[in-house]
């Protein structure tokens, strides 16, 4: 879906910084401006977020089973191989998988009531990090998207959603949908810098190309502005403080003895990156973890898998509240779905959207809680189900943001996140 | 049950006994008397079976499933190893199983369990990229034997019991001098695994490790063209290894067409050729090899996939564990009449 705000309405010449809490004190004509974009907001919500609120989502791709992870069922018909073990939450056991992670418990919440009826692997992508199912016409921008957008400063030192995955990959900038592809990510394939990172010329002469590219785009823009020629500005200025600040991408900064903490493995250098990119001052990391897809051994895969994902997550974690940083980092680690409960005749799990779970923690999250419940054989949610909207609903109000918020789109005023969804009150703190 | 080595006949393999339990089935083992057969369970149980009688008995103690089972020579001691890393000694022949030894063998998974020639030394591989060598008389830790950086999935003793040779994920196979509980070298069964870098794992390794009668070849059961391992796509596969210093190179045997699946284990004949069993989206199989030849001479179709095999003592008999809960008992003989 196009972004079409050639329009030039005062929305989009007001900073993005009229929707943070920090600055609420711009009033109320200036939130008003707002209202079409984000919109019935207006003056309630100029006060939705705060500034400095960040995001780190671990994305374990292809979908992870629940019962490896976060809702063990040892000892029944569909447990498995694996055994539970004790958390620092004394009560709450997780799988064997996670020691590391086990012990990261007491900053942690767990949500083990989620149905999010989607077992397709491309919908339950766009459901997971929408908040919404998939339906021809409409497209909905991801967490990363409206974090970029109403939580990053405009002049943010680096791009406000990165994303750093196994490989390539990468959505073109369709994860913004609405909001425009400046909004979308910027891909770090393998962890690597962004391409074409280093200098091609002298300082001399790069800055006044520079120069030269800026007088012609402002001129350009008092006529034509789209919100193409937006991302083009943006991203050229983004690339611009990328070329400064290319070390940041470099994890062999960090001392030898963190990279050996994190593990010697992709994923664990991909958490140490996503650390520096955080402490740098990126509002949104994400960080795909590839690939838990196991419809054939289950269980030594995600015996492969899990160790790593432990070590770099719980060193990640720990760091992060060690450093200061957890209370205002919303941690989110999810999947498209979750694993069937029965065991096929490969030693796999297949896919199970019906009874699965995913776990939070840091930013407005209540340490230690655990939400939602599966019946013995973890085959259905028995106590407190929540669906994607839920989850959606509860990521933004975490960080500050009004998930009732408004897009205006062609038009017509669409809710950030799902209507017919709330937060899930238990997890907040 | 008895029968003339020439009415041997692997393409006339026929069922003889089927036993079942409730759950689906990871391992079997016969005892080295040929008294009983021996199933690993996912309800973590060992079931055993009395040959004769049929007479089934429950042995429960692991917290996990039992992949790993071995009988001592005289027949007296089922050992069992389980992903609680524990190994256990069962009497085989009592009337209600219970453990007569249990130790805490392996951080994480016991994979493979193997009794030496003359019954003294437990050798067992781990998850925790250990080979292990124990006392069978008192349970004690004689040797650990690091060397394998990937988890070890296989071990088994040479005849003669001076080797004990390791087999892992990746296909590295490590002789280990018994006498001297040092490595004598290295073999190569890397054919049968890959790393795949787009889903992020390792896959394939020794599923299945066996020595020839003389103790010259060694045998590694396993997969190859693992095109999606996460999907199971790949076929069944044996590896021959000259264990000898200058050995030839490695052969590779590999089904007549694309069946689809794992050679789950590999046991030599004494009717000098091969027999595996294999399981996945191809369905289950015994496949029959003769030494330098690329394709199966025999196959016989199974009707679940199958996931664990053993020879019997008289070398007639063939035992097959199935994810439907069924250990089948197949004669390598033609069918009597009737």
């Amino acid at each position: 879906m196009r972004c079409d705000y050639s329009c030039r309405s005062d929305e989009h010449v007001m900073n993005r910084r009229g929707f943070l809490g920090g600055v609420a004190g711009l009033g109320l004509g200036a939130a008003s401006g707002l209202g079409s974009l984000f919109g019935r907001s207006g003056a309630a919500s100029a006060a939705m977020a705060d500034q400095g609120k960040q995001m780190l989502v671990v994305w374990l791709a292809g979908g992870s089973s629940q019962l490896e992870t976060w809702d063990p069922k040892p000892g029944t018909v569909t447990g498995g191989p694996f055994r539970a073990i004790e958390t620092s939450v004394p009560g709450v056991k997780i799988c064997e998988l996670l020691p590391g992670t086990a012990k990261q418990m007491h900053r942690m919440a767990l949500v083990r009531g989620v149905n999010t009826k989607e077992d397709d692997h491309g919908k339950g992508h766009y459901l997971m990090h929408t908040g919404r199912p998939q339906t021809p016409g409409a497209e909905h921008p991801h967490l990363g998207s409206i974090a970029a957008r109403f939580l990053n400063p405009e002049e943010g030192p680096l791009p406000g959603y990165i994303h750093i995955t196994p490989g390539g990959g990468g959505l073109g900038g369709s994860e913004a949908a609405i909001l425009g592809p400046k909004y979308g990510a910027l891909y770090l394939g393998n962890g690597q810098p962004p391409n074409n990172t280093g200098r091609p010329l002298p300082p001399e002469a790069d800055a006044a190309r520079h120069a030269l590219r800026r007088r012609m785009n402002d001129r350009f823009a008092t006529r034509r502005r789209t919100a193409e020629t937006d991302a083009y500005t943006t991203t050229y200025e983004q690339a611009l403080q990328l070329m400064e600040r290319r070390e940041v991408f470099d994890v062999s900064k960090e001392p030898e003895r963190d990279r050996d903490r994190y593990g010697s493995h992709d994923f664990g250098r991909h958490c140490l990156l996503a650390r520096r990119l955080l402490e740098a001052g990126s509002t949104f990391v994400q960080v795909t973890h590839s690939n838990y897809d196991t419809h054939n051994e289950n269980f030594a895969f995600h015996l492969e898998q899990l160790g790593e994902f432990d070590q770099g997550f719980s060193t990640l974690l720990d760091d992060l509240a060690q450093r200061g940083r957890l209370d205002n980092t919303l941690v989110v680690v999810m999947s498209e779905f979750g694993r069937t409960p029965s065991i096929n005749y490969l030693y796999g799990r297949d896919h199970w959207s019906a009874a699965w779970s995913i776990a939070l923690a840091g930013c407005g999250i209540k340490g230690g809680a655990v939400v939602g419940k599966t019946n013995d054989k973890g085959t259905e949610v028995v106590d407190r189900q929540v669906g994607a909207g839920h989850l959606f609903h509860t990521y933004l109000k975490a960080v500050g943001l009004d998930a009732k918020g408004d897009f205006l789109v062609n038009g017509r005023n669409i809710q950030v996140a799902d209507p017919a969804a709330s937060p899930i009150a238990e997890l907040l703190a | 049950m008895s029968a003339d080595p020439s009415a041997i006949d692997p393409a006339k393999t026929h069922l003889v006994k089927d036993l079942v339990h409730d759950r689906a089935l990871v391992s079997c083992r016969f005892d080295a008397q040929g008294r009983f057969v021996f199933a690993g369970s996912e309800d973590n149980s060992v079931v055993c079976w009395d040959l004769a009688s049929g007479a089934k008995t429950v042995l429960a103690a692991h917290d996990s499933w039992p992949h790993a089972l071995a009988s001592t020579p005289d027949g007296q001691t089922l050992l069992t190893g389980a992903c609680d890393g524990r190994l256990i000694w069962w009497p085989c022949a009592a009337e209600k199983p219970s453990p007569s030894r249990t130790i805490e063998a392996h951080a994480g998974w016991v994979n493979s369990v193997a009794v030496s020639p003359d019954g003294k030394l437990i050798a067992t591989a781990g998850n925790d990229r250990l080979v292990k060598l124990w006392s069978a008389e008192d349970g004690s830790l004689i040797q650990e034997l690091p060397g394998h950086p990937k988890y070890v999935y296989q071990a088994t003793f040479d005849p003669s019991g001076r080797f004990l040779a390791s087999a892992d994920i990746a296909g590295l196979v490590i002789l280990w001098d018994v006498s001297v509980r040092k490595e004598a070298r290295r073999l190569d069964a890397g054919k049968l695994s890959k790393y795949d870098q787009g889903q992020g794992v390792d896959y394939g390794g020794a599923r299945g490790l066996a020595f020839s009668a003389d103790g010259q070849m060694l045998f590694v059961a396993g997969l190859i063209e693992a095109s999606n391992p996460l999907g199971a796509v790949s076929n069944p596969a044996l590896v021959a290894i000259d264990t000898r210093e200058g050995g030839a190179a490695p052969f590779l045997h590999r089904p007549k067409d694309d069946l689809k699946g794992v050679a789950w284990g590999v046991k030599p004949h004494p009717g000098g050729f091969l027999i595996a069993v294999t399981g996945g989206t191809g369905g289950g199989a015994l496949l029959f090899w003769k030494p330098g030849e690329v394709n199966e001479f025999a196959r016989v179709a199974l009707p679940n996939t199958g996931r664990a095999l053993d020879l019997h003592p008289d070398a007639i008999r063939v035992a097959t564990a199935h994810h439907d809960g069924h250990v089948r008992i197949w004669s390598l003989t033609e069918k009597p009449p009737g």
